[in-house]
């Protein structure tokens, strides 16, 4: 299989805690790929390990490799605030920022070195309407992004993340905080987005994991059990405990 | 037994507010009703006089807001940035420790202290003499230690999220810091400093022996070497060693003047913040 991201032998400690042990997975590009697992079992670890996003947490060690690319992540060349423009991320909770939906979008163009007004106010058109958020927010541009509700601003830091042009998207249970409403149309975004994105995301929910992915990888206790094709994890798992996790036997 | 205790909890702790309130609209009322009248223009703007009746308080004014602004212009950028490098920078080790005892040391000294240092070392050992620089100095040492305490808990008190999700588009820290932390914590910043401004207008002990307790013959006077005596300070001398007959009388004025000063001053710090605040979380 050709990867966009390849793994091999990642161990992450956190402290004395063994987070990770020996994950060796290949994640392929313009797909969607989902982890599943119960609570705890490394999903959003693993997720955090792809942007480096970890390395802002005191005490964690990271040995093995992780390959974007054909690149190491983790070797001293690697410019983390380049690898972050990347590989973007949508986390579980709605985060945006204090300032108008306009400013929200056009923060990461902003940063990353775009000033004219006409060059922002076209990235954030075409970012929110690749989010599926154009229509609901084109009034109120430069009203604050907190007014709006969950599932808008879920949309908004998706449009938000859209406007550094990443190649990566990690998404960490994107819909738990949302309605069912809402979920359904990050559902539908996502699958729009795989045409230009690699996806990975993070999720509690098994249908959702059925409905939108292409390839599923499932976590137990920080180990990597069974990854491969959806449709496969779901109708015969090779995995005792894949099985067990699947039909609802635990977790 | 359980709804007793719960109506006698809201009317206890009803009993404790009403009480604050009260105690406030006394004492307001007490240095307004004796302070007030005396205000009128030649007051709030005219010159002390040592013996004859109607002095005014015009250079005292001017001192308290001249000595509040340029101690602001060092503690502010000094404070502010300690406070940030606290939150934003610091891991734990033993030069944080070091930085986080000292500022609550500093913030213990009783401002008497302070006061005798500040002559000790600008008075005396820099020669200044009693003025208004030495005053501003000192009391820039005074409000240090708060204004790195305030900006480091107005910054700890932004979600964590604000920062991963700036961190996650690519940010650099300092990106982060600034367009997205410092504008978050902002009003609680800007009420630290009101709150900084507000006891450095109320205060004496530290001015007594670094600004003094005579004003220049100019007014005014905008040399930070002339003597520097606040509103406050003149509020305490006036009681304490003046000669002139009408010290009642001016007294009274000083107050209310100092607590319309501060009050407004909190207003005009305070409501742009607000303002800025609701435009930004919509709220």
């Amino acid at each position: 299989m050709e990867g966009k991201i390849l793994v091999e032998g990642l161990n992450l400690h956190y402290r004395d805690f063994h987070a990770l042990k020996d994950v060796n997975i290949v994640v392929p590009p313009q797909k969607i790929t989902a982890l599943i697992g119960p609570s705890g079992c490394g999903k959003t670890t693993f997720l955090r390990v792809l942007n480096r996003l970890n390395d802002l947490i005191e005490g964690v060690r990271i040995e093995g490799k992780v390959l974007l690319d054909g690149q190491d992540i983790y070797s001293q060349d690697c410019d983390v605030v380049t690898l972050r423009k990347r590989v973007g991320m949508v986390f579980q909770r709605p985060n945006p920022f204090p300032m108008s939906v306009y400013d929200n979008v056009a923060y990461g163009p902003r940063i990353h070195g775009v000033r004219s007004k006409r060059k922002l106010d076209e990235i954030v058109e075409a970012s929110l309407r690749g989010a599926a958020l154009w229509e609901e927010v084109r009034d109120r541009l430069f009203r604050s992004a907190l007014g709006l509700s969950g599932g808008q601003q879920q949309r908004l830091c998706i449009a938000r993340l859209l406007a550094v042009e990443p190649e990566v998207v990690l998404m960490d249970e994107p819909t738990s905080a949302l309605d069912p409403i809402s979920t359904l149309k990050i559902e539908e975004l996502l699958r729009d987005l795989k045409q230009k994105y690699t996806i990975i995301i993070v999720t509690h929910n098994m249908q959702q994991a059925a409905r939108v992915s292409d390839v599923t990888a499932f976590f137990l206790n920080g180990e990597l059990v069974e990854y491969g094709a959806t449709d496969a994890i779901f109708t015969k798992p090779r995995d005792k405990r894949t099985e067990d996790y699947i039909t609802g036997r635990f977790g | 037994m359980g709804r007793i205790c719960d109506r006698a909890a809201t009317a206890l702790l009803w009993l404790a507010g009403a009480f604050i309130v009260a105690l406030l609209v006394y004492f307001l009322g007490y240095i307004f009703i004796r302070g007030l009248p005396v205000l009128d223009l030649g007051f709030i703007f005219g010159l002390p006089r040592e013996l004859g009746t109607g002095g005014g308080v015009g250079p005292q004014l001017f001192n308290s807001f001249y000595i509040l602004a340029l101690s602001l212009l060092f503690s502010l950028p000094v404070g502010v940035g300690a406070g940030i490098y606290l939150a934003e920078y610091a891991r734990p080790s033993r030069l944080t420790r070091a930085i986080r005892l000292s500022t609550e040391c500093l913030a213990t000294v009783p401002s008497i202290v302070l006061g005798l240092f500040g002559m000790i070392v600008f008075v005396n050992l820099f020669g200044w003499g009693l003025c208004i620089l030495a005053g501003a100095a000192t009391l820039a040492l005074l409000n240090l230690p708060v204004l790195v305490r305030v900006t480091e808990e107005a910054l700890r008190a932004v979600p964590r999220s604000y920062r991963e999700g700036s961190l996650a588009l690519g940010a650099t820290r300092w990106q982060t810091v600034r367009r997205v932390v410092i504008p978050a914590a902002a009003v609680g910043i800007v009420t630290g400093v009101t709150l900084v401004a507000g006891r450095a207008l109320g205060e004496a002990a530290v001015l007594i022996f670094t600004a003094g307790m005579s004003v220049s013959r100019f007014f005014p006077d905008p040399n930070p070497f002339a003597a520097g005596e606040t509103l406050a300070v003149h509020l305490w001398y006036v009681n304490a060693e003046a000669l002139v007959p009408d010290a009642a009388r001016i007294a009274a004025g000083s107050a209310a003047l100092l607590v319309l000063v501060v009050l407004c001053f909190n207003l005009l710090v305070g409501l742009p913040g607000r303002l800025v605040q609701r435009r930004l979380t919509g709220k």
